[in-house]
């Protein structure tokens, strides 16, 4: 275990992508920060199980925190993915309308996003769409435009949110849960002004940033006496080998019918194409034969042909929802700030929600600037990615390139030796497989998963048993 | 460069052997892992090259025989050495750390192998915990690095694979609690179910199959039930069993991506590349064989099957295209009880062996060869099932067409 020491200025809840940016966005700043995470690794919780899109923003009420917070966020990520080198790509969406009578219905989206200010929004013909994306269902009718919207890795943007705030100072401390929470002095300048228990002993710390995603409602209750309620709801999702890549290029949602909400058919960062999620009440992230087949049976009604036989893995996710439907960021308590009810747009508004956190943490501590302060990040070289002449180039340079780990995605064992050795380096298998895409193939890591724990045992010096039944 | 073959398990060195022999000059294996002979190096069991070498040898083995001849023969091997891609004209690029290189080839033999099926591609609904292991993966762990996954296992799937470990797992202390197959019967060898189950007491229960995954971080217990006979849970009679390991053994499915880009036709029903009976494929100079043509039981048939395919390719390196074009082809189509059979096209007039998997049970059924309404040869068998392959010798003299079908099963 590390040795940390025990006072902060701002202890943050949770190493999701809103902690995570949170963090981040404070590493500008002079100031000794620490984010608590229970699990193993940073992005593990819904932020690593989600349909990785940045809305464009239409869908939100105007005059709503996640309309205001998501057209800003969505707005961020081209310069941040630059800056930050995490995979995103504006690929445009599409919502469907499938008859004359739901027309208004698109009118009236086209409408709403204008009014919060959305970008490049268009309603197009059946043809028009038809021509764009072959595989719509028969019987289109039109459908909505938003050129502007986006995919991301929203692991690899949680990871890279993570990495750039270690390089600006802030500490992380990896599997321990906040148990407590209280408060010796109201007086915000008091070293003392919050009492963090913690699985790994107590801190102490001026600001408390919430967070906790699922468990928000548990950290704000432990200090306020307005009590919160986070409704878990879960979501499941099918993702198919990217050999059918280019099924769809662009995000299909369809309208909410009388079947309920539809589910969507997107293409990944990464050419996989996923499917999903439903909604149900359920705070496991258990995948269940009659969801997976809501999923599929929804999907069919917005596009034909598709290669179901070509999925690779299901997975689910839950969302953390709020009674109010809104994100809720509040001070209810003088330096402690809740990020309560950051369900769906919360990847998409990740980056300003973070923002206005770190905003609302200097605003307070009034603190001076970092004067190492780095902006940028550079993510691990995707050796798959580069041209025969660039992978040809880095060899020469680094042999380790040279060697394929990961056959399915072809990933080299230089990618995941510094996956290992960078800021919160990779532990274990599965901490690899989300920096690097090494097992997220077609074998699921039937083969390389060997020739990983090989590596890992020799870089973290421990046995390759630990790491297998550990 | 003559030849290039991509893979060296016992297809990619059988070939390499037989063009060699054949008088090919410049021959290589490029091989992505960091030693020859594929698969076989994790199948420590016997029960290899009966057939060939008249013996019982251990898969390791049987592939240092074929090493070893390859050796003598002078064939070059570039280990740690993975093809990323071929194109149509045989140009073959691969990256290894010496370096990335392009390689003109005269020909090309694809023998890549195949991967497993994974529990995503069957869609198993549960938690998404650790201790769910192809069983494949599991041989690899036990048998080359001596790592004991658990200690309580249920195996879902009756492939070959998945038999021989349910006896190696007893035997390195284990309990297997049980083989649960989908189909009403076993993917494997009638041998592998009775030395690998049948000694061992281990349950093999057929149309069966695991509805759910139980575990928070590791596997806890899984849940089976029987299916109906259109393959559905039947939910009321589901049952928990804890445990701390599952294996799958589901079906091997060929690895043709490089086979894709190359342009190669592929079969929708095996996933190998549809060939002529010189193991051809649709592009010229390029063949296929071994488990990345289609599913194999025996190493034997591997090596056999790849034999042709090096003798082929000798062929076409001495001669060119010989004339394919001038060449008929009768295309073999699958009949009434037969799932597929390669190769996919004969030539007119030639001694031809067949080989081909049924799509269920069928007892005391003859097997027959039809051209359109002529029977051309017919042999009885006493039972015909999708675990083993069966193979049948034929002359295509005078054929027009070629079908081959299952009557007058009990
Ligand atoms: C997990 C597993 C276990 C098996 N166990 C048994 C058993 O116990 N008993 C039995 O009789 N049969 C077993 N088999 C069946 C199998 O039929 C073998 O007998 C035989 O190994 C198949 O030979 P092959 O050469 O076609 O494939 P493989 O032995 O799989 O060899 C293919 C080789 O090609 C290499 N390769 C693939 N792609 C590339 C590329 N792009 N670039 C460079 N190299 C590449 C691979 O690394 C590999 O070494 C098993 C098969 C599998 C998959
Ligand atoms: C099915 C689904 C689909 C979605 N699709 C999209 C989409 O397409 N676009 C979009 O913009 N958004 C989407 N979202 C929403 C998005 O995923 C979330 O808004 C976002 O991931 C929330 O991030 P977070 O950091 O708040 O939560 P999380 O990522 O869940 O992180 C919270 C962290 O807090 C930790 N924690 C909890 N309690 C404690 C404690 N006591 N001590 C220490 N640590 C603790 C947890 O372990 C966890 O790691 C989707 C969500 C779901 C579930």
């Amino acid at each position: 275990m590390q040795k940390l020491p025990k006072h902060y200025d701002t202890i943050i809840v949770g190493a999701g992508i809103i902690g995570c940016a949170t963090a981040r966005f404070l590493g500008q700043y002079n100031l000794n920060i620490l984010v608590i995470e229970s699990q193993d690794d940073v992005s593990c919780g819904a932020s690593k199980a989600n349909s990785g899109i940045v809305h464009a923003g239409y869908d939100c009420y105007p005059g709503t925190l996640k309309a205001q917070l998501n057209a800003e966020g969505a707005a961020m990520y081209p310069i941040l993915a630059e800056e930050l080198d995490f995979p995103f790509k504006t690929n445009g969406s599409f919502v469907l309308c499938f008859n004359e009578e739901d027309h208004h219905k698109i009118i009236a989206l086209y409408e709403r996003g204008l009014t919060n200010n959305i970008p490049d929004l268009k309603i197009i013909t059946h043809e028009e769409a038809y021509n764009l994306e072959p595989n719509l269902a028969p019987n289109l009718h039109s459908a909505l435009w938003a050129q502007k919207a986006g995919i991301v890795s929203s692991y690899e943007a949680n990871i890279a949110f993570a990495e750039n705030a270690a390089v600006n100072g802030v500490e992380f401390l990896l599997e321990t849960s906040v148990i407590n929470i209280s408060q010796k002095s109201k007086e915000i300048d008091s070293a003392q002004s919050f009492t963090v228990e913690t699985t790994q002993g107590t801190f102490f710390t001026k600001t408390i940033i919430n967070a906790a995603g699922l468990k928000a409602d548990i950290i704000n209750n432990y200090i306020n006496d307005t009590t919160e309620t986070i409704l878990p709801q879960r979501g499941q999702y099918y993702l198919l080998d990217n050999a059918h890549r280019g099924f769809v290029t662009r995000t299909i949602f369809s309208l909410p019918g009388s079947k309920g909400k539809g589910v969507l058919i997107a293409p990944t960062v990464d050419e996989n194409t996923l499917i999903g999620p439903n909604a149900e009440d359920s705070n496991d992230t258990q995948t269940t034969r009659s969801g997976l087949d809501e999923v599929l049976e929804k999907a069919k009604m917005s596009v034909s042909n598709l290669p179901i036989h070509g999925r690779i893995t299901t997975f689910a996710g839950v969302r953390a929802k709020h009674a109010s439907k809104d994100f809720v960021i509040n001070e209810p308590i003088s330096g402690f700030f809740n990020a309560l009810g950051i369900d769906s747009p919360g990847i998409s508004a990740a980056p300003a929600i973070g923002k206005k956190l770190a905003q609302m943490v200097a605003d307070k501590l009034n603190p001076g600037l970092n004067p190492g302060y780095n902006p940028g990040r550079l993510g691990i070289k995707r050796f798959s990615r580069l041209s025969f002449a660039e992978q040809a180039a880095l060899i020469s340079e680094n042999p380790q390139y040279g060697h394929v780990v990961c056959r399915c995605e072809t990933v080299t064992e230089a990618e995941i030796i510094d996956s290992i050795r960078r800021p919160i380096g990779a532990g274990d298998l599965a901490a690899i497989k989300r920096r690097t895409r090494a097992q997220m193939g077609r074998c699921q890591g039937g083969f390389c998963s060997l020739k990983l724990s090989e590596i890992l045992s020799k870089e973290l010096g421990v046995s390759e048993e630990y790491i297998w039944t550990c | 460069m003559d030849l290039l073959i991509v893979g060296g398990g016992p297809a990619g060195l059988s070939a390499a052997i037989r063009a060699k022999e054949e008088g090919i000059e410049k021959v290589c294996i490029l091989e992505r892992n960091t030693h020859l002979g594929g698969i076989l190096n994790q199948c420590i069991h016997h029960g290899f090259g009966l057939h060939i070498f008249k013996e019982e040898l251990t898969g390791p083995e049987y592939a240092q025989r074929l090493i070893d001849r390859a050796t003598e023969l002078c064939v070059q091997f570039e280990l740690n050495t993975m093809v990323t891609d071929l194109s149509s004209d045989r140009l073959v690029t691969c990256i290894s750390p010496k370096g990335a290189k392009q390689i003109q080839a005269k020909a090309v033999i694809l023998s890549m192998g195949c991967r497993e099926r994974t529990r995503g591609a069957l869609g198993i609904p549960g938690d998404r915990c650790r201790g769910v292991y192809s069983a494949g993966t599991a041989q690899a762990l036990v048998n080359m690095k001596g790592i004991m996954p658990g200690k309580r296992v249920v195996i879902l799937g009756s492939g070959d694979i998945g038999l021989i470990m349910a006896r190696r797992m007893t035997l390195e202390g284990a309990k297997v609690l049980g083989v649960y197959e989908l189909m009403p019967f076993s993917a494997g060898l009638k041998r592998n179910i009775a030395q690998c189950l049948d000694d061992y007491d281990i349950p093999l229960k057929l149309s069966h199959t695991i509805t759910k995954i139980v575990g928070q971080k590791k596997l806890e217990g899984v849940y089976v039930a029987p299916v109906d006979k259109n393959r559905n849970p039947i939910f009321e009679e589901e049952q928990y069993i804890p445990c701390d390991t599952l294996l799958l053994s589901v079906g091997l499915l060929p690895e043709n991506e490089l086979s894709k880009k190359a342009g190669v036709h592929l079969s929708s029903i095996t996933g190998g590349a549809v060939v002529k009976s010189d193991l051809s494929t649709n592009i010229p100079g390029i063949f296929s064989c071994g488990n990345v043509l289609h599913v194999h039981d025996l190493a034997d048939d591997v090596t056999l099957e790849s034999y042709r395919a090096g003798s082929a390719a000798a062929n076409f390196i001495k001669q060119g295209n010989p004339g394919h074009s001038a060449i008929k082809f009768i295309e073999v189509q699958p009949g009434y009880g037969v799932r597929y059979v390669t190769p996919n096209f004969v030539q007119e007039n030639e001694q031809v062996e067949l080989l081909f998997r049924s799509d269920g049970i069928y007892r005391k059924p003859k097997i027959s060869i039809y051209d359109g309404d002529r029977s051309v040869k017919t042999i009885k068998k006493l039972i015909v099932t999708p675990g083993e392959m069966e193979k049948i010798k034929i002359s295509t003299e005078g054929m027009k067409s070629c079908t081959v079908l299952i009557e007058n099963s009990e």
